[in-house]
This record gives structure tokens, sequence and C-alpha cells, in this order.
């Protein structure tokens, strides 16, 4: 007897969720048929014919618009998502995280409709997008101010030249201590605190800085920008950079270093709204989203979306600790846009 | 006999007396590191608990699990995240139940003790040591591309029963080996076939540790980020599945995505994420607590 009834226990929940599961099951195969296309088709990548069916079943019922990528723009676009499913309830447009490259590699698969990215394309991507046959148009969303900052008790830095950031952060410089940069400065060890080497932030730091070098090997190096933060505030010697957004949230435990513009000058520019969003400031980026030009052509939402997005993302952004871009920038999205819905 | 009337010479004595002594002092200093040890662990245990509990249970309010994530902290709930993690279960739980007891049972009872078998169960336990990501990378390749199913909770939840099936597989093993070989025999005795013995002797006395093995492994996937995040789950959604080829975001995703960004406040109700899903860890682990002590000591 006892047997039995303990036997009964997970039978049952066995039986209910697998007839479950089953149920759902016929769902999946009749979704399924469509979608064995597109998986062949984003396999031989050239044939552009199943690339048109890729684009809408290639994310499996994923909502209406397929977002994907950066971290650092995920906010901007979690923001938009959730004003503008106020406004097309029946419209799903959820986001996700890959990071830059992950997201363009399932931009290149044909499963996503807009690709976000804390840096420009690059020529490989843009290769391997022609060899698919995705046309894209490129959208500046917003700008972010990769930001230098040191501990608030360093009170010998008050600038620093792109020169003297090469040799504190390149891999392979002599520079050891304060003293190696400036003579003036203390004769102190320098702690580097970097971001990881597959953020957008690293990359774009290790292309304008360190002319694609990489950041020293002893630099604490973390994906979390919190820990940079709470490295930098710790330890006094410390320097270290990541999005402005990390810095403004945290001004009292943190120095921002003026950086001087490469053109020359002796002025340390702060970064501020004012000074990234007229890009005075050396080190600001913009952050940018990529659009499949199919998905603009043919699907309704998608255009929705996109005017939504260009319409908003500059005070969205904002608010999520960017800073806008001018007001040419939308502007001239929105003629991009025009001319691929209307071609 | 012989040594009983032999006197042991004073000096003797004296020397077992110390090593006697030097072995008690062993046996204590031995016991001081394994508590240590134990101490260390809890203490740990203890700081973790009480760090996330002061950080965020006054962040916990209804609105956590009822609300879609957001960009303003105080808006912003795990109610896709908790959907999503209880679909990826609901997934996960009966696929890794079925095939992780099948292959336990096959492997105790049916599989000739062989070198094929043997290399079969070595492999099984490598398994349970690959990292999660891999597994990730494996759904991603096979459910997600190959098979179409996209970055969805079938897909998710397979790809997690996989992790977890080693575990499970183990579990299993240890528990039907448990089985007297006497009750068994006994059923035999009755002229009951093997597949007889099986299904009604061996299975259910080993239940207790089977499901005790498979809630623990399952404990296991619902915290779990890396796979799922890697296989392409989305982080945010303002709905919640609606059947097997949904797109989802799972509690662990939506936790890890609060506690990066640059503000407190979203650090804050990452804090009381946590809070709910150690409940609901708790919840399991309890459920498997009692199943032990309510079907055990059957012999």
């Amino acid at each position: 007897m006892n047997f039995k009834k303990v036997w009964m226990v997970p039978t049952f929940a066995t039986l209910a969720v697998f007839a479950s599961a089953c149920g759902g099951g016929g769902e999946e195969s009749s979704g399924s048929g469509s979608e064995e296309s597109s998986g062949s088709g984003s396999g031989s990548e050239e044939s552009s014919g199943s690339e048109e069916s890729s684009g809408e079943e290639g994310n499996g019922g994923s909502g209406d618009i397929a977002i994907d990528g950066s971290s650092t723009v995920f906010p901007i676009m979690e923001a938009v998502s959730e004003e503008f499913q106020q406004e097309h309830g029946n419209i799903e447009a959820p986001v996700g995280v890959s990071g830059s490259g992950g997201g363009f590699e399932r931009f290149i698969a044909g499963e996503t409709d807009l690709s976000n990215a804390s840096r420009p394309i690059e020529q490989e991507e843009e290769d391997a997008l022609e060899e698919a046959g995705i046309e894209y148009t490129e959208l500046e969303l917003a700008y972010d101010g990769l930001t230098v900052a040191v501990n608030p008790e360093n009170d010998f830095v008050d600038n620093l030249t792109f020169e003297e950031l090469s040799q504190i952060f390149a891999d392979g410089s002599d520079a050891q201590n304060w003293s190696d940069i400036r003579d003036s400065w203390p004769d102190e060890p320098i702690d580097i605190y970097a971001p990881g080497t597959d953020s957008g932030t690293y990359d774009f730091f290790s292309e304008e800085v360190l002319e694609e070098g990489d950041v020293s090997r002893e630099a604490q190096l973390s994906e979390d920008d919190n820990v940079l933060v709470n490295g930098v505030a710790g330890s006094q010697n410390a320097i270290g950079f990541f999005g402005y957004a990390y810095y403004a949230e945290n001004q009292d435990s943190l120095k921002a270093v003026p950086i001087v513009p490469q053109e020359g000058g002796d002025e340390g520019i702060e970064p501020s709204q004012e000074t990234i969003n007229d890009q005075s400031y050396p080190l600001s980026r913009p952050l940018f989203t990529y659009v499949k030009n199919e998905s603009l052509q043919e699907n309704e939402d998608v255009v929705e979306y996109v005017r939504f997005l260009n319409d908003n993302a500059g005070d969205l952004a904002e608010e999520v600790g960017y800073v806008a871009a001018p007001e040419e920038v939308y502007e001239e999205n929105t003629q991009k846009i025009d001319e691929v819905v209307n071609e | 006999m012989k040594f009983a009337n032999t006197t042991v010479p004073q000096e003797v004595q004296n020397e077992n007396a110390q090593r006697l002594s030097k072995r008690h002092i062993w046996n204590k200093v031995f016991k001081g590191v394994c508590f240590a040890a134990t101490a260390f662990s809890i203490l740990m245990l203890l700081v973790l608990l009480i760090r996330i509990l002061t950080q965020g249970i006054g962040f916990l309010d209804w609105g956590l699990v009822a609300n879609f994530a957001s960009r303003n902290a105080e808006d912003a709930g795990l109610l896709a995240a908790l959907a999503g993690t209880i679909w990826l279960m609901m997934v996960a739980a009966p696929v890794s139940f079925i095939l992780g007891v099948g292959t336990a049972v096959y492997l105790e009872e049916y599989a000739p003790s062989n070198k094929f078998t043997n290399l079969l169960q070595t492999n099984i336990s490598n398994l349970a040591g690959v990292p999660s990501v891999v597994f990730g990378l494996l759904g991603l390749t096979i459910f997600n591309r190959l098979m179409g199913m996209g970055a969805s909770v079938v897909a998710g939840g397979l790809t997690l029963s996989l992790l977890v099936l080693p575990i499970i597989v183990v579990a299993s093993r240890e528990a039907i080996s448990a089985v007297p070989t006497d009750v068994k025999q006994a059923s035999y005795a009755m002229g009951a076939t093997k597949w007889q013995t099986i299904f009604r002797i061996v299975i259910p006395s080993a239940l207790p540790g089977v499901l005790t093995g498979t809630i623990l492994a399952l404990s296991r996937a619902i915290g779990e980020t890396a796979p799922i995040l890697v296989l392409g789950a989305l982080t945010y959604v303002a709905a919640t599945p609606s059947g097997l080829l949904s797109s989802f975001t799972a509690m662990p995703v939506q936790i890890y995505n609060w506690t990066g960004r640059p503000q407190q406040e979203f650090q804050d109700i990452a804090a009381a994420g946590i809070i709910i899903l150690l409940l609901m860890l708790l919840f399991m682990n309890s459920i498997a607590v009692f199943i032990r002590s309510k079907f055990q000591k059957r012999f």
C-alpha cells in the first residue's frame, strides 16, 4: 500500500507536466515547420532567398521585434521598449544583452531586427553582413563619456593628456609609479582598474588611447563596472575608466580627471552633460543601434518602433544616465529612416 | 597471555604514555581544524545572508513580483523573470527526471559490466564537472539554431536539464544501489520478473533518494545565469511566456542585470530579488527534506 502511494506522487506530477509539455509540443512542431527553412537559411548565409523568411521567423515567436546587443545601450532600449509598449500594447519589443559583438553575430545570422552597439560596426562584421545579404541603417542614439576617474584623496592629478593615459594604461609601458608620469607627482605605485576585454568600453579605450594596444596586465579587470568604481573609491593611488553613468552616480567617492584633447591645448576638459553632448570632451563616444533595412521595409511594427526610438532616445537616455545627442543627429536619423522606408 | 604477565619496564611505559598523549593532541588538532572549516563556511554563509537581507528586505514588496522590469527602480519588478523561471522548471523537471532516472536504472540494473559501461560511467561523472557555459553553447548550437527552437522556453529548459542530468544520474544510482539485495531476491523468489522487481520494489524504495537528488539538482538549475544568457535569453521582456516557444527571461538574468547598473536603487532591488530567489530555493529544498524524512527507513 505504502509503496503505491509513494509511487503515485511523482507519477502524477510527471504525467501532468509531461501532458502539458506534449500539449505545447503540437504548437512546437507546427512552429518548427516554418523554422526549419530559416534554420538552414542562416546556415548557408549567402542564399538571400531564404533570408526573407528568416527575418520574420528566425526569432521563433520571440515577440514582434527582436532587439539584442550591447549591455551599455541596454538601459536606453529598456526604457524605450517600456514606453513603447505602453502606447502599443499589442507589439512586443523585448531586449536581449549579448554584448556589442554577440549582438552583431545574431544580426548577421538574421535573427534580430535591431542590433545595439557601444562602438561602430567593424569591417569584419560589415563584410559578413554583406555576404549574408543583409543591408542595415546605422542610427546614433545618444552619447556616453568614457570617464577616467581617480580617488577623491588624489589631489595631484588635475588633468591628463592622451600620451599620459597611454603611459599609465598601456601594456608594456615602463611607468610603474605616479612619479614616472610627471616628476612632481608622488613616488607611489599606480593601481589600475579597467573593464573586461569583452566590453565595448575596453575596445573604445584601446582604439582611442592605446592605438589598438592592450591594457596593462597588472590592471584589475572586471566586467562589472561597479567593481571598478569600488576599486577606485577604495584605493588612494587608483585610476580607472568606465561609462559616464557610473561616475555620475558616484560623484562623492570618485574624482573625474579632465582630459586634454589630442589636438593640443593645455586645458583639460572634464566630462559633463554639456561637454559630452557637444563632443568637446575628448573621450565622448556615440552609442548606436543598427536596423535591418528589410525589417523597416516589410514590418510596420519595426517602422513604428524605430520612429518612436528616434523621437524618445535622447530624453530617455538622459533619464538612465547618458547624454542626449545634438538635435541634428536625430533629424539626420529621421531622414535615413524615411529613405529606407520609402525605397 | 604471555604479555599480560610480563611487567613492562618503566621507560617503555613512559614512552607509551608520551606517544598516547601525542596522539591525543593530534586528535584535538584535527578536530579543531575540522571545526574551523565548518565554522568558516557557515560564517561566510551568514555574512552573505545578513548582507543580502539587510540590503534587500526593505525593498521587498508586492510590486517586485507583480510588475515587469522598468528603467525606474521603484516600478521595476520580476514578473517576467519569475514566470520565465517557473516555465523553465516545468520543462527541465520532467525531462531531467525521466532521462536521469532512466539512465540510473539502466546502469544499475541492466548494463553489463564491461568496458563500454565503464566508459559511460566515467563520462557521466566527467559531465558533472563541465562548466555551465559549455552547456549554454551546446543549447545555442543544437536547440536554438540547429533544431530551430530559437531562444525559447523549451530550448532553455532542455539546456538546463542537460546541465543537471549528471547530478540526477549520480544521486539516483546511489539511491538504487542502496536498495538491499535481500529485498530484490525476495521479489524474484516470489516469481516476479525483472521488470516487476524494478518497477515495484527497486524504484519505490529508491524514490526518496532519487527525488531528493532531483530537487537539489533543480535548485542548482534555478540559479544558473551563464547557460541561459549564452543561449540567448532576453533581459527585458514585458510579457510572461505564453507557450513553450515564447522567448523568456529568468530570475538570475534579471538580478545579474540589476547588480550591474550604476544606480544604487537597482542594486537594492537586486538584493530583494535575491531574497525571492533564496526563498524559492529554500522552498524546493524543504520539499526535498520533507520527502526524505517522510518516506525513508523502509527496511
